[in-house]
């Protein structure tokens, strides 16, 4: 153990000591965007932000573009954009809440084409960051869920939803004293929480996943002696480009999917 | 008792003559960081295996539920997945901050 330990160090020291043509770059230059404007201000601006208001305006763009002079039978570009709506229809409400959940399309629909688009930048080049990458933006959406599913709850059973939560019926009055707090953390903290380090910490990782296999493909292009691993680590690279357009939509997928089941189990409380 | 040797200086020998007490502490972070994204990720690694293959065995019997499958079987990658995620989000604690 002690020789392994020993090892490790001298190989970390020996890591930042040499002198690599293309040195990992440090966490803070891959994730802080420095502003474009108004630094240090409630108004300041960096690519994150306008990656985030691209997210919301080209969605909506297209649905309106869509939507404009909709046919009963839709074609072309119409039928296209179509196939989403009917998409979080059918696989995202009707299993998670059922069909009296279709007033809730146009807020999971807008969430995750607002989450998919954000994300897709992760492997747009020229852009290569995801603005799901930065706690701010699943924060706020994972608190947008909290207040809608507990929204739901109060107004479809009034305080009784509150009683339901912390008082799961069935449960032998002296559990009570156990289960009680543990709902309590687990609906009102965890959800929103697991909910936002969900998506943060998947778009994190393939970001840095992505910022690795970059980094390894040019260093040992450069170091003429390790060519012929860059023959290895450049097909990798571009692999985890398709598996991080597959993220991509899977990680919006999920999100709008637990906002559903969430809102679904607010809305239609243990039977 | 000053002859046993303390539980910092064991943890001192292990580093290369000439460390500082900053690098040891990076080293020690960047060690413990590893190992904790390791250890977080074998249970989520075995849960998520065992769920997909059971929903794959599901989906191969009864091939006209297999969308209510996937759904299911999403979800529930969603809820295994968060904790090898929370112990990605340590090791950036622990790495980086």
């Amino acid at each position: 153990m002690s020789g392994l330990s020993s090892l490790m160090g001298q190989l970390s020291i020996l890591a930042a000591e040499s002198d690599s043509p293309v040195p990992f770059p440090d966490i803070a230059d891959i994730v802080i965007w420095p502003a474009a404007f108004g630094e240090g201000q409630w108004y300041e601006f960096n690519k994150i932000g306008l990656i985030s208001i691209i997210s919301f305006v080209v969605p909506a763009l297209l649905f309106f573009l869509a939507g404009r002079n909709a046919k009963l039978v839709p074609s072309g570009f119409q039928n296209l954009m179509e196939t989403g709506v009917d998409f979080v229809e059918k696989q995202i409400i009707e299993p998670a809440i059922g069909r009296d959940g279709m007033r809730y399309l146009p807020m999971l629909i807008s969430m995750m084409f607002f989450i998919w688009v954000g994300n897709l930048f992760e492997i747009l080049p020229t852009a290569n960051m995801p603005s799901n990458a930065r706690m701010a933006n699943p924060l706020i959406l994972a608190l947008v869920a909290l207040v809608m599913f507990v929204g739901v709850g109060l107004k479809h059973h009034g305080l009784g939803y509150i009683k339901e939560v912390l008082f799961p019926p069935g449960v032998p009055k002296l559990l009570y004293i156990l289960v009680t707090p543990i709902e309590l953390l687990s609906t009102f903290l965890i959800r929103p929480f697991s909910l936002a380090v969900r998506l943060f910490a998947n778009l994190l990782a393939g970001h840095i996943l992505l910022v690795t296999f970059a980094v390894l493909t040019i260093a040992t292009f450069s170091l003429t002696p390790l060519i012929a691993v860059s023959a290895l680590t450049f097909p990798l690279l571009i692999a985890f480009f398709l598996f991080e357009f597959m993220v991509a939509f899977l990680q919006a997928f999920i999100f709008a999917l637990l906002t559903a089941v969430y809102i679904g189990s607010s809305l239609h409380p243990a039977h | 008792m000053s002859a046993l040797p303390t539980a910092l200086q064991i943890v001192a020998q292990q580093f290369p003559e000439g460390t500082t007490a900053a690098e040891a502490q990076d080293i020690a972070a960047a060690t413990n960081a590893a190992f904790a994204y390791g250890l977080a990720a074998i249970g989520p690694a075995i849960g998520i295996g065992y769920l997909v293959g059971q929903s794959v065995q599901a989906m191969a019997r009864q091939p006209e539920a297999a969308g209510q499958v996937q759904t299911t079987m999403f979800l529930g990658i969603a809820f295994t997945e968060a904790l090898a995620l929370i112990g990605f989000v340590v090791f950036i604690l622990l790495k980086f901050v």
